[in-house]
């Protein structure tokens, strides 16, 4: 099967003042996969981001969404996209039921709060606001309001930053779930393991420019090819492993 | 494909949404109806302290006999000298006036002068305190006119018919002002601060909704929250403590109609200041210079016409004033839309400046 991209970024430049942000950047995310951006804070991938997101606008260069222009098209874009932002809130006072029906409405859709709430396993929150929700939950719940479009790409930025390693085993559970429904996820994180687990392609981004492109898999076995060599030789098992295998896989939240 | 996107809807659903929010915020609720009605309560119960009574004396009388010189002693007593006969005659229906006297001098015969007195049922029960105290200074002339067997000066008592202007008629109107100017600075300034701070308003752009939908959203979310406190308050007014409503029904739809142009204008302040401020803690020492001098030099608590003449033109500028103008108007003299239209033309040109100064402060992110 031939790889279609439902992403092009050409030559996608942000500046702020004299601050270049994002430095002629290319990629491409191809329909269905799993594509992660990492690299260090203040790297660009934030507002990489939220440049495809039609948050922000570019200085210059072209994006394409789902066939969409951003500059053109970002009302279409909207309507095709879901959106977790890093440290975003939601309206205060209310529950999560009723933050969903206010989504359904900001996004001209008909759904059921209760299936968007079983769909991250919330079904018991429903009737709690979202302030009393645990790390964990507030994420999950986050990527609730992402799918309440069925979108065909769902951005996460730093959904696992501040998680436990259960709950963050939870939300990968959840993201592959989404991506099995043949919903495109974009991701940004900081942690490599996740990464290596999780995505199907990532990109490395530092000082606003894409230093390399390629399958977690690749990347590693290239770096391996040149004669790198860690420090220590890596044990079979490492201490999240035993972290987990001590406390075990249940979801520590009340 | 999907259904076309129906910004009513989404303008709808944010409307909810943020009803849903005020009602269950502390502060709203406490602000537009905790307060006014405890101001209510107070006043109603109190009532006024320290007793001033407001005498029309007609203009042509004899400034130089006795009876106008005791009257004149008298500390409760204020001589209003200035009005004409008609103009007397209308305040004293409606309760501004006591009383009216007129001091007739009889020259070379008994009695010496005549005094006639109108009371008016708009005020019976300062009208009584203008009787006992008229009484008093009558009693005391009689006394001194040296060996006089027959009375040196007679009263002639009449009661005008008038509407009891209670002191509820003078609160009520504004504490609602108040309340309205409460909801729509802070409500507006907090929310909208808060929403841009957490974030909130990013994640809704991430949806198609469309600008004015949020604004117009929470703004209707808030003119429904204020005229429910209103229309609360004025019912509580008027069968709790016998509040005003001259025509009844009509009466409160013309209240609520101002009251929703006064939270319009207000609102404007709100969304200024949310623009303005950096953070949440700023926003009360901002609102509260806006909310402020209105809520003391409009006319709230004390007729601005109790007000040193240097004061009065600041009163006179702010909008708060005008609103609490045309709600007395309306409820207690029966005032419609078109009597009271220079308020709400002053109320207009204030809400046209405001929301000029905040399309250029408000901010989104």
């Amino acid at each position: 099967m031939v790889k279609q991209p439902i992403i092009t970024v050409k030559n996608l430049v942000k500046k702020y003042g004299n601050f270049v942000a994002v430095d002629q950047v290319d990629f491409e995310v191809f329909e269905g996969e799993i594509f992660g951006l990492l690299g260090p804070n203040g790297a660009g991938k934030t507002t990489t981001l939220e440049i495809l997101e039609t948050l922000r606008d570019k200085t210059s260069g072209e994006v394409f969404v789902d066939g969409f222009s951003v500059d053109k098209d970002a009302g279409s874009i909207k309507k095709r996209i879901g959106v977790q932002l890093q440290a975003a809130g939601y309206y205060p006072n209310l529950t999560l039921t009723e933050l969903i029906e206010l989504f359904s409405g900001l996004y001209g859709v008909n759904v059921s709060p209760m299936e968007m709430l079983a769909k991250v396993s919330l079904t018991d929150k429903a009737k709690a606001k979202y302030k009393e929700l645990s790390g964990g939950q507030k994420q999950r719940f986050s990527i609730a309001t992402t799918l309440i479009n069925n979108p065909r790409i769902v951005f996460l930025d730093e959904p696992t930053t501040g998680l436990d390693p259960q709950a963050r085993r939870n939300l990968w559970d959840l993201i592959r779930s989404i991506r099995s429904e043949g919903t495109t996820v974009v991701i940004t994180t900081h942690y490599m393991d996740e990464a290596e687990i999780l995505c199907d392609r990532v990109a490395f981004v530092d000082a606003g420019k894409i230093i390399g492109i390629d399958s977690p898999d690749h990347f590693i076995d290239q770096l391996v090819a040149s004669g790198f060599e860690r420090e220590k030789q890596v044990k079979s098992a490492n201490l999240e492993d035993v972290f987990i295998n001590l406390t075990g896989k249940e979801l520590r939240e009340i | 494909m999907p259904q076309q996107y129906s910004n009513v809807k989404a303008t709808l659903a944010m409307s909810k949404a943020s009803f849903r929010s005020i009602l269950r915020s502390p502060s709203a609720v406490v602000f537009t109806l905790a307060f006014p009605l405890i101001f209510i309560l107070v006043f109603g119960f109190i009532g006024g302290g320290g007793i001033k009574l407001d005498v029309g004396v007609a203009k042509d009388n004899n400034q130089q006999n006795p009876i106008y010189q005791a009257l004149k002693k008298i500390p409760a007593i204020r001589l209003v000298e200035t009005q004409s006969a008609e103009e007397m005659k209308k305040d004293l229906e409606k309760g501004r006036l006591d009383g009216i006297i007129d001091i007739h001098t009889n020259p070379g015969k008994l009695p010496a002068y005549t005094v006639s007195v109108q009371y008016t049922k708009a005020s019976l029960a300062n009208g009584n305190i203008l009787k006992s105290l008229l009484n008093n200074v009558f009693y005391q002339i009689n006394m001194h006119a040296p060996g006089a067997p027959k009375p040196v000066a007679e009263l002639r008592e009449t009661t005008v018919e008038g509407r009891v202007y209670k002191t509820i008629d003078f609160i009520l109107p504004g504490q609602l002002g108040f309340s309205l100017l409460s909801t729509g600075v802070f409500g507006t300034a907090f929310v909208f601060i808060s929403l841009r701070l957490t974030l909130v308003i990013k994640r809704f752009f991430a949806t198609p909704v469309q600008r004015f939908s949020i604004v117009l959203g929470e703004a209707l979310a808030r003119i429904t929250f204020a005229l429910i406190g209103a229309l609360f308050i004025i019912l509580i007014g008027h069968f709790a403590f016998g509040f005003t409503l001259i025509h009844g029904f009509i009466t409160v739809i013309n209240m609520l109609v101002l009251a929703t142009v006064g939270v319009i204008v207000f609102m404007g302040f709100g969304f200024t200041i949310s623009g303005i401020a950096k953070n949440e803690t700023s926003v009360p020492p901002i609102a509260n210079i806006v909310t402020l001098p209105q809520f003391l030099l409009s006319g709230t608590f004390f007729s601005i016409n109790a007000f040193p003449s240097w004061l009065q033109p600041i009163s006179k500028a702010l909008p708060l004033t005008y609103l609490n103008d045309a709600m007395r108007k309306v409820a207690f003299e029966g005032a419609g839309l078109t009597d009271v239209s220079h308020q709400l033309l002053i109320l207009a040109i204030w809400g046209i400046g405001i929301y000029a100064v905040a399309i250029k402060t408000f901010k989104w992110e």
